[in-house]
C-alpha cells in the first residue's frame, strides 16, 4: 500500500515539476501566451484548466476499457467538452468579470493540448487514482507556471500585481508586455531561468551522490 | 591512403587580416557625420541620447560577459556600433531611460542570449527600437523640430512636428490640400526636417554609406537593391511622379536602414544573389508598409522581417558543388 501511495505522489510531482507542461513539455502555448497579461487571468485560466483536466482524466481512465479504440478521440472530446461547458457556465454565473476577460479562451480549453496529451498518453493507460493524481499535478503545474508568467507580465506591462499598484507612480508601463511578443520574450527568459535552476539542482544532486558513495 | 589531421569546416576559408575590430571602427567612422549632423540639427538632447545609448551598450556587454565568465569582447567595437545605431533610431528629446532600456535589451536579450557577436538572428539595434516603439509609442513618435525649423515658431509647433512622410503619404493617396511643394528637397537632403535623430541628414548618411562601400566594408548589393526597389515601386504606383519618388527616397529611415542596418553581417545573406533578393525584399516591404499600412514608416519592420528570412535565402541561393546535378522531380 505504501508503495502505491509513493507512485501516486510521484505522478503528482512529475506533473507539477519534472514534466511541467509549460516549461518542460511546452504544451498549451495558446493560453500561455494569450491570457497571461494579468495575474488574475493566469490563475483563473489555470484553475479552470485544472478542473477540466482532473475530471476528464478521471472519466477517461474509468471508461478506458469501454471506449473502442477507433472512436477514442471523439469520445474524449465529448467528455472534455462537457466539463468545459460546466466551467464556462459556472464562470459566467459566478465570476462574470473573469469570464469576460478570458473570453473565448475558456471554450478553447476543449482543444487544449495538455488535456489531450494527458488523456491519450496517461489516462487511457492508467488507473483512475493515478490519472487523478496526474491531472492534478499537471493542472497545478500549468496554473503555477502561467500565474508566474502573468505576474511578471502584469508587473512590467501595467505596473501592478493582482491589480495592486507595485511600481512607483512615475513608472511608464512597457506596453509590449501586454502584447503577444512580450509573452514570447517573458516565456523564453523564464525558461532560461528554469533550465538554469534545474542544472544547478542536478549538479548538486550528482555531487551529493558522489559524496555518499 | 587515408589523409589524417584535416579539419573539415564550412566556408568561408579565405582569411584576411581585416579584423572585426577594424571593420567596426570603419562603421563608426562612417556613422560619425550623421551623428555630428544630428547634434547640429537637434542640439544637446541628441548628444545626450547618443552618449547614453553607446555607454549602456558597452557596459551591458562588459557586465554580462564578466558575470557569465565569458571572454570579454567589448574591444571589438560592435557594441559601440549597436549603441550608435540604436541612438540614431530614437527621437531627440526622449527621456534618457529610453536609450538605456533599449541598449540593455539590444545587447543582453537580442545579442548575448543568442550567443554574442555573429550569432544573433536579428539586428540588435533594430529589435530594440521595435520594442521601444511598441512599448512607449507616444514617446517614440514625438519627433522634435530641428533647431532651424523651430526658430521663430512658438508653442506646440516648436516642440514637435509631423515627419515629411506624413505629408508625402497624403500626396500619395491624393488627399486634399497636400502638395509636394510643402516638402523641400533641399531640407530633406540637409536633414532640416522632423524625424528620429540619426535619420534626417541624408547627405551625411549617403556619405558614410558610400565610404563603407568604397572601403569594401559593406557590399553594394543590399543598399542598391533596397533603394532601387523602393524607387521602382513608387515610380510605378505614382505614374512616374519623379518629384514624389525622390522625396520618398530621401525621407524616413530608408538611407540609414539601407546602408547601415540591412547590411549587418550576421543578419543578411552571404551569397551575392541572396543579397540582391534580401535588399529587394526589404524595399518591397518598406514600400508596402509606407503606402498601405497604418504606420507611416516601415523601414525597421521591413529589415527585421527580412532578417528572419535570411537563413531561408541563404539556403535557396547556396552555391552548388561543382559537378552536382540539379534534381528533376
Amino acid at each position: 500500500m505504501a508503495d502505491r501511495k509513493n507512485t501516486v505522489t510521484r505522478t503528482f510531482l512529475n506533473g507539477l515539476i519534472t514534466e511541467n507542461p509549460t516549461f518542460t513539455l511546452m504544451l498549451g502555448m495558446c493560453p500561455t501566451l494569450g491570457v497571461t497579461t494579468a495575474a488574475s487571468n493566469g490563475i483563473g485560466m489555470g484553475l479552470a484548466t485544472t478542473f477540466v483536466l482532473v475530471c476528464s482524466n478521471l472519466f477517461i481512465s474509468l471508461l478506458r476499457k469501454i471506449i473502442p479504440d477507433k472512436v477514442r478521440i471523439p469520445a474524449y472530446i465529448v467528455i472534455i467538452a462537457s466539463f468545459v461547458t460546466m466551467v464556462d457556465l459556472f464562470m459566467k454565473a459566478y465570476l462574470p468579470d473573469l469570464s469576460k476577460s478570458l473570453g473565448s479562451y475558456i471554450p478553447l480549453i476543449v482543444v487544449n493540448c495538455i488535456i489531450f496529451a494527458r488523456a491519450e498518453s496517461f489516462a487511457a493507460k492508467n488507473g483512475p487514482v493515478q490519472s487523478l493524481a496526474d491531472g492534478l499535478g499537471m493542472g497545478l503545474g500549468f496554473t503555477a507556471s502561467i500565474t508566474l508568467l502573468s505576474i511578471v507580465r502584469e508587473l512590467f506591462g501595467s505596473g501592478t500585481i493582482f491589480g495592486a499598484q507595485i511600481m512607483p507612480e512615475s513608472y511608464q508601463p512597457m506596453d509590449i508586455m501586454n502584447k503577444v511578443p512580450g509573452g514570447f520574450i517573458t516565456l523564453g527568459l523564464m525558461m532560461i531561468l528554469v533550465n538554469a535552476i534545474k542544472k544547478i539542482i542536478g549538479k548538486r544532486r550528482a555531487a551529493r551522490k558522489e559524496a555518499l558513495a | 591512403m587515408q589523409i589524417k589531421n584535416i579539419a573539415i569546416t564550412p566556408s568561408p576559408h579565405v582569411r584576411s587580416s581585416v579584423s572585426t575590430r577594424r571593420l567596426m571602427q570603419e562603421v563608426c567612422l562612417a556613422l560619425a557625420p550623421a551623428g555630428i549632423a544630428s547634434v547640429i540639427l537637434f542640439g544637446a538632447p541628441a548628444a545626450v541620447i547618443i552618449a547614453a545609448s553607446v555607454i549602456t551598450c558597452v557596459l551591458a556587454e562588459y557586465l554580462y560577459q564578466r558575470l557569465m565568465k565569458q571572454k570579454v569582447t567589448v574591444g571589438d567595437w560592435s557594441a559601440v556600433v549597436t549603441g550608435l545605431l540604436l541612438a540614431y533610431n530614437i527621437p531627440a528629446g526622449a527621456p534618457v531611460w529610453i536609450p538605456i532600456v533599449g541598449g540593455i535589451f539590444a545587447i543582453i536579450i537580442v545579442k548575448q542570449l543568442f550567443g554574442g557577436i555573429g550569432s544573433n538572428f536579428m539586428n540588435p539595434a533594430l529589435t530594440a527600437r521595435a520594442v521601444l516603439f511598441v512599448s512607449w509609442n507616444a514617446i517614440m513618435i514625438k519627433y522634435p523640430q530641428t533647431v532651424f525649423l523651430a526658430k521663430g515658431r512658438v508653442g506646440l509647433d516648436a516642440v514637435s512636428g509631423a515627419t515629411p512622410l506624413a505629408e508625402l503619404g497624403k500626396v500619395f493617396t491624393g488627399a486634399e490640400g497636400a502638395s509636394l511643394s510643402n516638402v523641400s528637397l533641399l531640407d530633406l537632403l540637409l536633414g532640416n526636417c522632423a524625424g528620429v535623430l540619426g535619420e534626417t541628414c541624408k547627405i551625411a548618411l549617403i556619405l558614410g554609406g558610400v565610404y563603407l562601400i568604397v572601403r569594401k566594408v559593406i557590399d553594394w548589393r543590399i543598399p542598391v537593391s533596397m533603394i532601387g526597389t523602393v524607387a521602382v515601386m513608387y515610380l510605378l504606383t505614382s505614374g512616374f511622379n519623379l518629384g514624389l519618388t525622390a522625396r520618398e527616397l530621401l525621407s524616413g529611415g530608408l538611407m540609414l536602414g539601407a546602408f547601415f542596418m540591412a547590411t549587418d553581417y550576421c543578419t543578411s545573406p552571404q551569397t551575392n544573389k541572396g543579397r540582391l533578393i534580401f535588399g529587394a525584399g526589404c524595399g518591397l516591404l518598406l514600400f508596402v508598409i509606407r503606402a498601405y499600412a497604418s504606420y507611416p514608416e516601415g523601414c525597421s519592420f521591413a529589415i527585421l522581417f527580412m532578417n528572419v528570412c535570411t537563413p531561408l535565402i541563404d539556403r535557396w541561393t547556396a552555391p552548388r558543388y561543382f559537378g552536382e546535378v540539379r534534381k528533376h522531380g
